[in-house]
């Protein structure tokens, strides 16, 4: 059936107080109590502010979730993409019952099992065999059958040998593999999925991520899948939702969702450096005043990146040299542009400019970067400014194989697309 | 064409939204917690099981010095130490219900906040997991009561000894809804928790277990146990093993309707706590 919704959820909003709860919840709770009793709204819902983590507001009500409408097709995989903070776990938190919202309602039509977590109820003191029933269980399975699948839970663990020992002699590993395990085999309608998989080897969370495409393609399962990892977001999810100050912003195709979101995460301005006292050189003669990249637009690894630096400058000079320095967080330095080396003249007039560079293909892998920038005129230091922007790289299908490199396992830059040949 | 749905997540509660239907398909999770209860209390101990038995005995032993031989209080025909032992076993299972009961929000919350199931699974789990430990209390009364009965005591057993099994379940019900009343509140008020175990502690002497209903009849204090329901379990209680005390028609019939009652409520206010408290613990 095309149009066969298995989940609808309607203006679900979600409201949260802030701050401790003390003796002012009393008469908060007692004023609700007396509007109920007259028969009128609850006098709390009205106020409330949406959720903006980083500015200050004035209320103590908040809006984790605002007026949330979406629909989901049986069999379908959907996304959910966000910053921290925008609603997503609380989302999911409604959709799996752990919560009820505010307002709004969810309907559906099939069993929703939710993994917000792995291993959620495991008892340390307890073998491994005894927690895939009890871990089985709180998920919503019987003991039946539990026990029908239960050679099948502890292969695809790879956990065969500890099974009888108690889990607390388990590598955290080990944990998350055998509790994976557990809710692989569930067998609910939806299955609702946070981001369980950010643990565990490659090697595991390919098998979790082909599994869950199983669910999917073979059984006809729906699965809601919230994650920060882009790549496996991509590769998993047809649609996906993104959030943003818990309201949807887009529901869309996965590939312009997850753009969506990488310009909302997006904080590439203009970097005034007029101002900026901490430079060495001439002071008034020559002076960089901004720098912005990608004229403004998200910069991506493996693209293309632009730059734009203006300057003053009171006099004229007939060829200066200009360096950027791209820095670790740690003041490591990773590469220079220069005009040295590269044999570039640089005439500058006097009065207003801009220069331009262009690097084809930016080698750096996702990450934050510091840019120090550098320019002389016959030896002497015109304008100097160590630590003058942040470059923020965004993760991106570099080789489009739809596998992302990631700097915390494959360094700091990347190959271009090698040559590989075998001889035997 | 108007859709059926499965279910419905909405934040309107009903009064009585117990799901039987959804506590019956979760039957596995109940035995299994049970079992994890079982297992996992005395790993790594070295008596093990045991301490079952130490607890309630060496209680007795304390109480019948302190009591009977120190403060001179009469037990009847029974040997005192058989009439304290009779009472803490059937009082320590109200008290480790209410007890276990009172703090199930709070100490689940790990997995509350993870998982649905229906969270009355949980109260559930540690009444029927508190009834094996009593049967192995059990157990060791009727080890005593033998061995009494062989030193030349004259010990008979009530002809309403079969009513027993009633009275363990007004137990059960009166111990897992005062247990689920209070851990609700506690979700949102932590006073409680101070109060639950000292309550409890005091409601112990107004509850006829060491000392018998004649004594508060003789002083005058009558009104101190007369609606306590607890009282009356342990007087019946005891009456039943130990032919020693009495039954009361009154007693029976407001013991039962109490502790439906407090079910009945327990579970009201259970159900709505339920569904937000993750929120405010």
């Amino acid at each position: 059936m095309k149009d066969d919704i298995i989940l609808k959820v309607e203006n679900v909003s979600k409201q949260y107080r802030l701050g401790t709860i003390g003796t002012g919840t009393i008469s908060h709770d007692f004023n609700r109590f007396l509007a109920r009793i007259r028969g009128k709204e609850d006098p709390y819902l009205k106020i409330g502010e949406t959720n903006d983590r980083s500015s200050k507001g004035k209320s103590e009500y908040v809006w984790a979730l605002k007026d949330i409408n979406f629909e989901v097709k049986r069999g379908e995989i959907l996304g959910i993409i966000g910053k921290n903070g925008a609603g997503k776990s609380t989302l999911l938190k409604i959709l799996s019952k752990v919560t009820g919202p505010t307002t709004g309602s969810i309907k559906s039509r099939g069993r929703i099992a939710s993994l917000l977590e792995v291993g959620t109820g495991f008892h340390p003191e307890m073998t491994g065999k005894e927690n895939i029933f009890l871990n089985g269980a709180i998920l919503g399975m019987t003991k039946k059958e539990i026990s029908s699948k239960l050679n099948e839970i502890v292969e695809f663990s790879g956990c065969e040998r500890y099974i009888d020992t108690p889990v607390k002699r388990y590598s955290s590993g080990m944990k998350v593999r055998l509790a994976f395990a557990v809710a692989a085999f569930l067998e609910p309608d939806i299955l609702v999925v946070d981001e369980v998989l950010a643990v565990g080897d490659a090697e595991f969370q390919k098998k979790a991520i082909g599994k869950m495409q199983d669910i999917s393609n073979t059984d006809g399962r729906t699965v809601l899948f919230v994650s920060h990892d882009m790549a496996a977001v991509k590769n998993l999810c047809i649609n996906a939702i993104v959030l943003d100050n818990g309201e949807i912003v887009l529901i869309e195709k996965v590939e312009k969702a997850i753009k969506h979101y990488i310009d909302l995460g997006n904080d590439n301005r203009k970097i005034d450096l007029k101002n900026r006292t901490d430079r060495l050189g001439s002071k008034e003669t020559f002076l960089f005043t901004s720098l912005i990249f990608n004229n403004g637009k998200p910069v991506l690894s493996g693209e293309s990146l632009f730059m734009s630096l203006e300057y003053k400058s009171e006099l004229y000079f007939d060829d200066i040299n200009i360096a950027l320095t791209i820095c670790k967080e740690s003041d490591e330095k990773i590469l220079t542009i220069d005009t040295i080396h590269q044999n570039i003249k640089v005439e500058i007039l006097k009065g207003k400019g801009l220069v331009t560079i262009r690097l084809p293909k930016l080698f750096l892998l996702p990450g934050v970067y510091r840019i120090n920038l550098w320019s002389e005129y016959h030896k002497s230091i015109l304008d100097k400014i160590t630590n003058c922007a942040e470059l923020r790289v965004f993760e991106n299908d570099i080789f489009n194989t739809g596998k992302i490199l990631n700097s915390n396992k494959h360094g700091i830059i990347f190959p271009d697309l090698c040559e590989w040949n075998v001889e035997n | 064409m108007e859709q059926k749905w499965l279910f419905v997540i909405s934040p309107k509660t009903k009064l009585i939204d117990l799901n039987l239907k959804e506590v019956w398909q979760y039957r596995d999770l109940l035995m299994l917690f049970v079992k994890r209860d079982v297992i996992t209390l005395y790993k790594q101990t070295i008596l093990g099981p045991l301490w079952y038995l130490i607890q309630p005995l060496f209680t007795s032993i304390i109480f019948t010095l302190v009591f009977n031989n120190v403060a001179g209080i009469q037990t009847g025909g029974i040997p005192p130490f058989l009439f304290n032992l009779a009472g803490i076993t059937i009082w320590n299972y109200f008290k480790e219900c209410l007890t276990a009961t009172s703090d199930t929000f709070k100490k689940n919350e790990q997995i509350f906040g993870k998982v649905y199931f229906p969270r009355i699974i949980m109260p559930m789990s540690i009444v029927v997991s508190n009834l094996l430990k009593f049967g192995i209390q059990i157990l060791v009364f009727i080890a005593f009561y033998i061995y009494f009965i062989t030193t030349g005591h004259d010990l008979i057993v009530s002809k309403y000894i079969f009513l027993f099994p009633v009275l363990v379940l007004c137990m059960g019900m009166l111990g897992l809804g005062l247990g689920m009343i209070i851990s609700s509140m506690v979700t949102k008020y932590r006073d409680l928790t101070f109060l639950v175990s000292f309550g409890v502690q005091l409601l112990m002497y107004i509850s006829l277990v060491v000392l018998p209903l004649s004594l508060f009849q003789e002083k005058g204090f009558e009104w101190a146990v007369k609606y306590n329901p607890m009282a009356y379990i342990v007087e019946s209680g005891r009456f039943m093993i130990l032919n020693e005390g009495s039954v009361s028609q009154f007693g029976v019939i407001y013991t039962s309707i109490f502790s439906i009652a407090v079910l009945l409520l327990g579970i009201v206010i259970f159900n709505k706590t339920e569904k937000t408290f993750i929120d405010t613990i």
